[in-house]
């Protein structure tokens, strides 16, 4: 009669699935901010723009200045805004900003071309933003030369460049303005994990205790496992959840390639997920109240964004700070993220990132039950 | 043990950091009876319930609650004990009917949903079934977390100050309830600081600063505090109240209503100190049996001392 009850179990989590389900705010944060944090993310911390306003200034009205202008047109790198009759002109634009580029072909470009004197092109960029204006410069040659393609043909062919082959193929394997991307998608994956799985179950067991009904829950021949279980169980659903919808919206959105398999990707969210909860249940041991559970939760959400390799290159990091990374789940966890999604990683290659997150799940629930209060002392 | 005790506790202490929140405190509840647990704020009243019911490990005594060890068979003890909390306890976020459907699963009350259906008819929540818990009255509140207690239908009722913030007609309807159980030989052990409710209760005990002062059958709490009271009606009684205040022989003068009363533990050195004012015109002087409230003042100023000495244990 004494022993574990399931039924009891599953009276808790129904319990806690109405009050998920009618505490509107929370049900609204758990869906709203996954997704405000993809968009903000994804979108608007973009470290590689494309489509930065460009103008032509060009002295040599011909074939070959048409072309280039309606390669610069065809690019998503640039927006071609218009065509400038002076340097003046140019300078006025790219300093107020109207304009990032300014591209310039000189008198007898294509005279001196014909003759194979290898005329200059000017680019000039507004470099404030390095960031920004890397991308473009760098598929500045591309954009030219495919311009050019379309003219120099026919008896002209022979004057194709032909010694500049690595230009083609930089610009074809690296796509920068996607990197950023596929590097966020696995960081915000475990930063929202962090946040919602370890904040909702500290929050969820502390408000029994702030709102006095801890003291009933405790009153009645419920066990402690059954209370723990049946709190916990929602929220890995809804961990699931916000983890499909996450790598579903980067997949529509931001177009992330998902090279990797299912199974080492789904053993590594449930392992990360399991970490925070048994997190937020050890949290939920030490605070006393809501807002401490909250405060607690940051205390470990933070250096999860910082220094988990999501913000600051890993490698980069003072060594201090590596080793407290090593220390958080998030790390591991962004680490086999990248690994499975991006890079096709397998079950047997994702194994160094799964045995620390199993440490600590083991040693954070032994805490955790160790200070688990079985009477309200 | 006695045999008809429903519990029975033994030098039950209990120490938070360096307060002692209980002190050897015994006593023992005879079965089917309101057992009326009185004293104020902070004298340890909830720490002693919350230990009966193995919400709270004693630092030292032991006892029974039922027949079960309270220090080891806090299990057996939960699952036959209905306890009301001081604070309402149930989840404000859910209705009512599926408050009370977890605490019968809690509890795995048979046949639940007859005996949750029954239990809201009886208590009158059919009606309100469908509320939230949160949007209830004071009086509703604690109508349904009785009706929580009662659902496993407990043996042993232990309430914690269960009437505050209540209306009067509430209160008077909660304990014409807690009557009606005692007649069905469940047993009520009530905490509580209103006096008219202490009237209520058949035996009464009396704790301060965590020690038990008076442990009577109510009917005897009069007699046994050996106080002598006389009560005096009619016109210039505060200046009266005045005049006796700090008499030799006179222990308390209270103001009750229209009545004033003085009291004093030695009869004849009450009735020198009463004998200027007893032929003042218009008031009228009559002797009678102390009530409840001017034995509790007694024992809380002998205990304290008149001007609250000894208070630092109280919280």
């Amino acid at each position: 009669m004494f022993g574990f009850s399931f039924s009891r179990t599953r009276a808790v989590f129904g319990k806690e699935f109405i009050q998920l389900r009618r505490d509107r705010l929370t049900f609204g944060m758990i869906i709203g901010i996954p997704l405000m944090q993809l968009l903000l993310f994804g979108y608007a911390i973009n470290s590689d723009p494309r489509h930065l306003p460009a103008v032509v200034q060009t002295r040599d009205p011909g074939e070959v200045s048409r072309a280039i202008t309606a390669a610069i047109e065809t690019s998503t790198f640039l927006d071609f805004i218009g065509e400038v009759q002076s340097p003046t002109e140019a300078d006025r634009l790219l300093r107020t900003g109207e304009a990032n580029f300014v591209v310039v072909v000189p008198e007898d470009f294509e005279a001196k071309l014909i003759r194979g004197e290898r005329p200059q092109i000017l680019i000039e960029a507004d470099a404030t933003d390095p960031v920004a204006s890397g991308g473009p410069i760098g598929a500045m040659p591309q954009i030219v030369e495919s311009g050019l393609a379309h003219v120099l043909k026919g008896p002209l062919s022979q004057l194709q460049p032909r010694q500049t082959p690595w230009e083609i193929v930089i610009h074809r394997r690296y796509n920068p303005a996607n990197i950023t991307a596929y590097n966020v998608v696995p960081g915000l994956l475990g930063t929202i994990l962090t946040m919602t799985m370890a904040m909702m179950t500290a929050m969820a067991i502390t408000r029994e205790v702030e709102r006095g009904t801890m003291e009933a829950l405790l009153s009645t021949p419920v066990k402690p496992i059954e209370v723990m279980i049946g709190k916990i169980l929602p929220y890995v659903g809804i961990g699931f959840l916000q983890t499909a919808m996450l790598l579903g919206a980067s997949k529509l959105l931001f177009h992330i390639p998902f090279v990797g398999s299912f199974l080492p990707l789904s053993a590594g969210v449930s392992l990360f997920i399991l970490v925070n909860l048994a997190l937020g249940f050890l949290i939920s041991t030490v605070a006393r109240t809501q807002m401490q559970a909250m405060q607690l939760a940051f205390f470990v959400f933070l250096p999860s964004i910082l220094l988990s390799g999501f913000v600051f290159p890993f490698a980069g990091m003072p060594e201090v700070a590596q080793w407290i990374g090593s220390a958080l789940p998030t790390t591991h966890f962004i680490r086999l993220v990248r690994e499975v999604i991006l890079k096709g990683g397998s079950m047997q290659e994702v194994i160094p990132n799964i045995w620390p997150m199993a440490i600590q799940l083991g040693v954070i629930t032994l805490i955790a039950m160790n200070r688990y209060r079985r009477t309200l002392d | 043990m006695t045999d008809n005790a429903a519990i029975e506790v033994r030098g039950l202490t209990k120490r938070f950091g360096d307060r002692t929140a209980v002190d050897n405190l015994s006593m023992t509840v005879p079965e089917g009876v309101i057992y009326g647990f009185l004293g104020p704020n902070g004298s340890g009243k909830t720490t002693t319930i919350r230990m009966m019911c193995g919400l709270l490990t004693a630092d030292g005594g032991d006892g029974q609650a039922l027949g079960y060890d309270i220090n080891r068979q806090a299990g057996e003890i939960k699952a036959r004990v209905g306890y009301m909390t001081q604070r309402f306890s149930l989840y404000e976020d859910l209705r009512v009917r599926e408050n009370l459907n977890f605490v019968a699963r809690m509890y795995r009350v048979r046949d639940r949903r007859r005996r949750v259906d029954e239990i809201m008819e009886e208590y009158g929540l059919a009606e309100r079934r469908n509320q939230l818990a949160g949007t209830l009255s004071g009086g509703w509140k604690q109508r349904m977390a009785l009706a929580a207690a009662m659902l496993p239908k407990p043996k042993l009722l232990l309430l914690d100050e269960p009437t505050a913030g209540v209306d009067p007609a509430a209160r008077r309807d909660f304990w014409d309830r807690i009557r009606d159980m005692t007649q069905r030989g469940i047993t009520v052990l009530v905490s509580t600081h209103y006096m008219d409710e202490a009237i209520q209760c058949d035996h009464i005990a009396f704790i301060l600063d965590g020690r038990k002062l008076l442990d009577s059958p109510a009917a005897e709490v009069a007699e046994r505090s050996g106080l002598v009271t006389w009560r005096a009606t009619g016109h210039g009684l505060s200046d009266l109240a005045h005049a006796l205040d700090g008499v030799a022989g006179i222990e308390q003068v209270a103001r009750f209503g229209d009545a004033l009363h003085v009291s004093g533990l030695d009869e004849e050195a009450l009735e020198r100190a009463i004998a200027p004012y007893r032929d003042h015109d218009g008031i009228t002087w009559e002797r009678r049996k102390p009530g409840l409230e001017e034995v509790f003042i007694h024992l809380i100023e002998k205990n304290r001392g008149r001007n609250g000495e000894a208070r630092k244990d109280q919280a």
